[in-house]
């Protein structure tokens, strides 16, 4: 069972770990907590404390060798993106650990007999054995760096801190952080969808490189993508989270520096309303972000990307992943029909062509 | 446990506790257990008592909505609301504090000021709303101090809104928090008066997908006035005109039947409840509705009215009922109202309602509920999922109508689903809504979709 806190008990001082010290959990059992007040950090925040709250509850050393073994921890994405990771883990063939996971839970088939607990999900079983593993890997700073620096701290499991493996960088990154922490060979398969990814690229180039994109969301999102717009030739324009911490700055000014962009606006703890006057003063191309920026998008004529926590007004998207190069793949279609729906829309007629 | 006699009729509930709020249709009128505090740990779909207060006065176009409290309550109730405005778009905002953990030990009233301040220069609202949330409640922040004080700075009306979540554990009790500030906001100051006219007050109508205009049409056409809705498409100046009318009528009573109450104490204004959800509902209303204003011309106009919109959809709903006739069919909404002509609707499409419950009903409009149905319908106070979940297996239900909560609850157990839920932006109001909702009911309930789920891969069903 894992308890989450709220203002209101925040406030009256409810002192959870006594709490559950005096409470009577039967044998077998565990209650987890994390303190969740509404009034400090944001939701990123309450998540990594819940992923963390996983390994200081539940991890527990053997006291032996460390296993040949990875620990995934995924970040905050879709149950479609966990499967993704667990797929390009499973193929490069090293036994992994993926914690949290909410593929099978969140997108479990519908069978026409309801489950309370579906199949998927990381079990308590294999949480507890993370301890023993040789490495951890987590994936956006953010939302996983807590949980593996505890594992590293506590149990002496190496910490690998890596963007979210969204772009091809990023999932190039992943997948050889792997390869040589096992110092094992990368799959044939692996290599073709890297490939397809970059015929892709080439195909397309000429649809998006050199337009203005305003991105924002989750800072470990935002992260990745703008890395990913910057191999695709796009100039991120405008980058801002509403999640503080000065880390984001730091990793964004880095990513713009080593591409020579300048002139970008950056900003943690900002808001949409910031976000719109920057787009008022100088236009954008094309905003990467969540369901939140539908209001922008429309104000300012601007075609919107839906990537990123939440989406509230299209479905599918928990399915389908952003990360690895299937996910790469997407996000390349995505972002390139967006702006040909655009041009089809608004080109004259002497301009309508049938192959773009 | 508690050992609880029951009637061998009732259904049984999941937790032993929640046993009285379970109850039968027919006439048997075994007092069903409802009005109170969710019970603790069953997972009620009640929202809490800020949103209930926030529902009810989001819709007052162009005031600004302040939320006093850390950001969570501002997000998760911004535009929350189906409700259409003809001019300001003001209430679609959400304004926050944004209260941080230095406010929460320093207290939040400078900050409070400090927003208060800064949103009259930006915006010059004629009216702020400040809401109080568990946080500024629980810390003792003075909102009514605060908001008198900027009301007397800024000549404009500032008015608290008592609405922390722990004051109690039903929505109902916000609404009551919102009522209050409705009083507030349109009781003549320095015992002012405000003229009558022949208009009407129409309260408990939000505007969902323009369901106000919709019948102020109707009216309209009928030769009667709407002064202002409570709070659907309102102003705050139009708000201020309400001792003005001649008549209150009344259609979501969870949410204003205090009002109601209040402004005939005040005003001395009747009021009347109405319905306009059906065809058969809103005939009855606006007939009502004429046989108060006691005039030949208006009840010609009603009557003329009624019998030619019934002869445009009585065809069309025919056509649905041939397809939904015989299907068995569940209701699980927050006010009785919106249930008894859903209801009401269902039936006349020819189709058996096995389940019917509500988050805020009250103890009559449970006996009118229970009335409409079989014994073998199961009537329901405060419903929780693992409930819902047992007794739309039980009765074999095909269709579901309900709010945000039900929806997936519906589909995870291959049922349609309807949604009559106060963020919808369908006109589900009148005759033209009367035909919309039963297109709906039919779209769901009648899809191919529900085909695919009894298909199977498995070997030993092919």
């Amino acid at each position: 069972m894992a308890v989450h806190t709220t203002c209101l008990s925040e406030t009256i001082g409810d002192d959870l770990p006594n709490i559950l010290k005096q409470s009577e959990i039967p044998e077998g059992r565990h209650v987890i907590h994390v303190n969740t007040p509404s009034y400090q950090g944001s939701h990123i925040t309450g998540f990594s404390g819940m992923v963390k709250a996983m390994v200081s509850y539940l991890a527990q050393s053997d006291g032996g060798e460390k296993k040949d073994q990875l620990n995934v921890i995924p970040g905050f994405v879709n149950p479609g993106d966990m499967r993704e990771i667990r797929r390009i883990v499973t193929e490069l063939g090293v036994k992994t650990i993926m914690f949290p996971d909410t593929s099978n839970v969140l997108d479990s088939p519908l069978t026409s007999k309801y489950e309370m607990y579906p199949e998927g999900g990381a079990t308590i079983a294999e949480i507890r054995d993370s301890a023993n593993s040789s490495a951890t890997i987590a994936l956006g700073a953010f939302a996983s760096n807590d949980a593996a620096e505890l594992l590293q701290e506590k149990f002496g499991v190496t910490g690998i801190p890596l963007k979210l493996p969204i772009g091809l960088k990023a999932t190039d990154d992943f997948i050889m952080a792997i390869k040589n922490w096992f110092g094992i060979t990368v799959q044939k398969s692996l290599t073709l969808e890297r490939g397809q990814v970059v015929d892709t690229l080439i195909d397309t180039h000429f649809h998006y490189q050199g337009k203005k994109v305003a991105i924002f969301g989750d800072p470990d999102h935002v992260i990745a993508l703008t890395e990913l717009v910057i191999t695709m030739g796009m100039v991120p324009k405008y980058i801002l989270t509403g999640t503080p911490g000065k880390q984001f700055d730091v990793e964004i000014q880095k990513l713009l520096k080593e591409a020579g962009i300048e002139g970008s606006r950056v900003k943690a703890e900002g808001d949409l309303f910031e976000l719109h006057q920057w787009i008022k003063e100088e236009k954008v191309d094309l905003i990467l972000g969540t369901t939140y920026g539908k209001y922008i998008a429309r104000a300012e004529d601007i075609p919107l990307v839906r990537v990123g926590f939440p989406i509230l007004d299209r479905a599918v998207h928990p399915l389908m992943p952003v990360v690895g190069y299937r996910g790469c793949l997407r996000l390349i279609e995505q972002i390139s029909n967006a702006l040909l729906e655009r041009r089809d829309r608004d080109c004259l007629d002497e301009d309508f062509e049938l192959v773009l | 446990m508690e050992e609880i006699s029951v009637q061998k009729a009732c259904p049984d509930a999941c937790i032993g506790e929640r046993q009285n709020s379970i109850s039968s249709g027919g006439k048997n009128k075994s007092a069903i257990h409802c009005t109170d505090d969710s019970l603790a740990g069953s997972v009620s779909q009640r929202a809490c008592v800020f949103c209930g207060a926030r529902v009810v006065l989001n819709p007052v176009t162009d005031a600004v909505h302040l939320v006093h409290g850390p950001i969570g309550c501002a997000t998760y109730t911004w535009d929350i609301r189906g409700s259409l405005s003809s001019g300001s778009e003001m209430y679609r905002s959400s304004f926050s504090t944004d209260m941080k953990e230095r406010d929460v030990v320093f207290g939040g009233e400078k900050k409070l000021v400090a927003a208060i301040d800064e949103i009259v220069e930006k915006y010059h609202p004629p009216a702020i709303f400040v809401y109080a949330t568990c946080v500024s409640g629980m810390i003792g922040d003075d909102i009514i101090a605060v908001s008198k004080a900027a009301s007397a700075r800024y000549g404009i009306d500032v008015i608290p809104v008592e609405s922390s979540g722990f004051i109690s554990g039903n929505k109902v009790v916000g609404y009551r928090s919102a009522a209050e500030a409705l009083m507030k906001l349109i009781t003549p100051k320095d015992k002012g008066t405000v003229e009558k006219t022949r208009k009407l007050n129409f309260l408990g109508e939000y505007n969902l997908g323009g369901e106000t205009w919709l019948i102020r049409n109707y009216l309209a056409e009928i030769g009667i006035e709407v002064n202002v809705a409570f709070t659907g498409d309102s102003t705050v100046a139009a708000l201020k005109l309400a001792p003005g009318a001649c008549l209150n009528i009344v259609q979501c009573t969870g949410s204003m039947h205090w009002v109601a109450v209040n402004l005939e104490k005040t005003f001395g204004t009747p009021f009347i409840s109405v319905n306009f959800f059906g065809a058969g509902n809103t005939a009855e209303s606006l007939r009502r509705i004429a046989v108060f204003y006691d005039d030949p011309e208006i009840t010609r106009r009603t009557e003329a009215l009624i019998a030619r919109e019934m002869d445009r959809i009585q065809p069309v709903l025919q056509r649905y009922r041939k397809k939904l006739a015989g299907k068995r069919a569940a209701i699980y909404v927050g006010g009785a109202y919106k249930a008894v002509a859903i209801i009401r609707q269902l039936k006349e499409l020819g189709m058996e309602i096995v389940l019917t419950g509500t988050q805020t009903g009250k103890k009559e409009e449970y006996d009118d509920i229970s009335g409409m149905l079989g014994a073998d319908a199961v009537v329901i106070d405060d419903a929780n999922p693992a409930e819902l979940e047992k007794f739309l297996l039980e009765k074999h239900v095909d269709v579901m109508a309900g709010g945000v909560k039900e929806r997936v609850l519906a589909y995870k157990l291959g049922i349609g689903f309807v949604d009559h839920n106060h963020d919808r932006k369908e006109c589900l109001a009148g005759f033209e809504g009367a035909v919309t909702f039963a297109h709906e009911v039919y779209v769901t309930t009648c899809s191919p979709v529900w085909k695919q789920l009894k298909r199977t891969l498995a070997p030993e069903v092919c």
